[in-house]
């Protein structure tokens, strides 16, 4: 602290140290909207481990290259082989990936909001211009954009692909749309469970394995119930239990609605009336986890 | 600076604030209460997190119940808990909060090196904070709150943790925060001494209700108790009895050393009518031929200032019957 204080100096002597002492900032405030998109941003980026230390870029950065590597085969494949088709339709793809998916919302949702929580930090932001709701846009509009580009990655690398091997363009377009509105839907989804879960505890560990739990264990438990609903004829309950966990919620609008195939056993996907349930139940969903995220830190405050 | 007209806060249990109505003007104010008196409350309603159940406050002109955001911008907050992410470096941290604050972002990196340099943070802060001291953290956690040039900032027991020369660093910094950086200073404690040394005002409170506001000079009149220790020398084998006896000629009230402490016998307790005390005790010392090994303010616990106006109630309700 010795530094602050001003050096005094013999006259004539022509060495000076400079202290040029507190600065005051006279610049732009630019306020809530620009802080907002600042937490938006930081809290983009670190759910790809960027700004944060190199342990933390493995996970996410794995994790992205193993939801790539395959579309980059099938295209390998499709262009050697000289195909009529990509080997896997654009909607499929997420689906088939799914436990990438989840293990990547596991591990990135808690880390986005547990440690705010874990170490105390929340009180810092909401000391600042920022309000909750801004918070909560930010945090979810982050993790739901990393999820995006976690998922849309491949179905460009795929599109890319069939554009190269001259597969049919419009179809491939409407194919590769059709996708894209899918994993948007997947992304805000699977970003408000996740956030909602992990926003609970301030426990990074907790909030991983409870992530993990709740999108592997009901995706389990649908599918198993489907494929005995099937098994003993009563078909028609099979897109009633498929509501019941977000990959099959996800799996059975896209069916409905976005001309995908279903997995669902037998792959009969929900009829359209269905289809609106299955719409409703989504839209339900992702209202819902944002409601709660609100309530969540209309508490935590100071 | 901060204006607050018979704030109130009543939780359904307790009333945290009770009709409190205080004037701050600018320089470096303390806020005075035991654990639970509505310190952390009143920052809470200040900063426009909170509603408060009745009355009104304004900071920098500004009501806290309608214009919570604007005041934000233009105020700091340095919490009592620990804040810290441990895995980001301190100038990571501070640019980040810098711009939570609105700052464009080259300017929050020049305010964030500006400010970490004058907290008293230098090579280190380009490593984790996971691996900082407790003094080192609340560095940080001080800086956080002033990177953005605010006008007021409020520093919620900004000493706790630390050791005495911690301490000492830390009240020598909030005393610069107002005198070279010009920003005026809300710091709450429980310890009364050490802010008395650092603040111009002290604002005390207790059970929410406003027991005492006044100026620091006011206190330290009253209050301020030196701890003299001198070594002993072949010609005054008891050192400390001769500048007793000395000190009590020159008119000096001493008072009776603490007894039961480890080493009490050989400080002496002595109230200070001022500076001239300062000198006398000196000059007194040097024409006895003795070392002086200490000569410090006693730091006063709050609970002196309440038993003080307790006393003083009494009086005045004994006057009355």
């Amino acid at each position: 602290m010795a530094v602050e204080h001003p050096v005094t100096v013999p006259s004539g002597d022509q060495t000076r140290i400079h202290n040029i002492g507190y600065r005051t900032y006279d610049g732009p405030r630019l306020g809530r909207s620009y802080a907002t998109r600042s937490l938006y941003s930081q809290s983009l980026r670190g759910a790809y481990g960027l700004g944060r230390s190199v342990k933390s870029k493995v996970l996410p950065m794995l994790l992205f290259v193993v939801m790539c590597v395959p579309a980059a085969i099938m295209v390998a494949v499709a262009v050697a082989t000289k195909a009529h088709d990509l080997p896997v339709d654009y909607t499929r793809y997420a689906i088939i990936m799914q436990a990438v998916i989840s293990l990547y919302v596991a591990s990135q949702a808690p880390q986005s909001v547990s440690r705010d929580l874990r170490f105390k930090t929340v009180p810092l932001y909401f000391s600042r211009p920022i309000e909750t709701a801004d918070y909560v846009r930010a945090k979810y509009a982050a993790l739901a954009s990393a999820m995006f580009i976690l998922t849309a990655a491949p179905l460009i690398v795929l599109y890319v692909g069939a554009l190269l091997a001259k597969l049919d363009f419009a179809d491939q377009t409407k194919g590769f749309g059709q996708g894209l509105v899918s994993v948007a839907l997947l992304s805000l989804l699977f970003a408000g469970i996740g956030l909602v879960i992990a926003s609970v505890t301030p426990r990074r560990g907790f909030g991983i394995a409870a992530v993990i739990a709740v999108m592997t264990i009901s995706y389990g438990a649908v599918s198993t119930l489907q494929a005995i609903a099937d098994a003993q004829g009563s078909s028609s309950a099979v897109p009633w239990i498929g509501l019941f966990s977000p990959v099959t919620l996800i799996d059975g609008l896209q069916s409905a609605f976005l001309g995908a195939n279903s997995a669902f056993p037998g792959a009969v996907g929900p009829s359209n009336g269905e289809g609106v349930v299955y719409v409703l139940a989504v839209l339900g969903l992702i209202a819902a986890s944002y409601g709660l995220l609100m309530r969540r830190y209309k508490k935590v405050g100071l | 600076m901060i204006a607050t007209e018979s704030l109130s806060k009543r939780f359904p249990r307790v009333t945290a604030l009770d009709r409190l109505s205080l004037d701050v003007g600018p320089g470096v104010t303390g806020l005075v209460g035991a654990n639970g008196a509505g310190k952390s409350t009143m920052i809470k309603i200040l900063l426009g997190l909170s509603p408060a159940s009745e009355g009104r406050a304004e900071v920098l002109g500004l009501d806290v119940a309608t214009k919570g955001a604007a005041i934000r911008e233009r105020v700091g907050y340095m919490p009592e808990h620990d804040c810290l992410p441990p895995d980001v470096s301190a100038t990571e941290f501070v640019v980040h909060m810098a711009r939570m604050s609105g700052l464009p972002p080259t300017a929050a990196r020049e305010r964030t090196a500006d400010t970490l340099r004058h907290v008293g943070l230098y090579e280190e802060r380009y490593r984790p904070i996971g691996g900082y001291s407790t003094g080192m953290k609340q560095r940080v956690k001080l800086a956080q709150a002033l990177v953005h040039d605010p006008q007021l900032v409020f520093l919620d027991e900004p000493t706790n943790g630390l050791d005495p020369v911690g301490r000492d660093d830390m009240l020598g910094l909030i005393r610069r925060i107002y005198t070279d950086f010009g920003i005026s200073v809300l710091v709450t404690s429980h310890l009364l001494g050490e802010l008395e040394r650092t603040c111009d005002h002290v604002v005390v409170i207790d059970g929410g209700k406003l027991l005492r506001s006044s100026s620091t000079t006011d206190f330290t009149q009253t209050t301020t108790t030196l701890a003299v220790e001198v070594t002993d020398t072949d010609e005054h084998p008891d050192g400390t009895r001769a500048v007793r006896e000395a000190l009590q000629a020159r008119g000096v009230e001493v008072l009776d050393s603490q007894s039961g402490l480890p080493g009490a016998g050989h400080i002496l307790l002595l109230t200070a009518q001022g500076e001239e005390t300062y000198d006398v005790v000196r000059d007194l010392v040097a024409d006895l031929g003795l070392g002086l090994v200490r000569m410090e303010q006693r730091r006063h616990h709050i609970s002196e200032v309440f038993t003080n106006e307790d006393e003083q109630r009494k009086e005045a309700v004994g006057h009355g019957s």
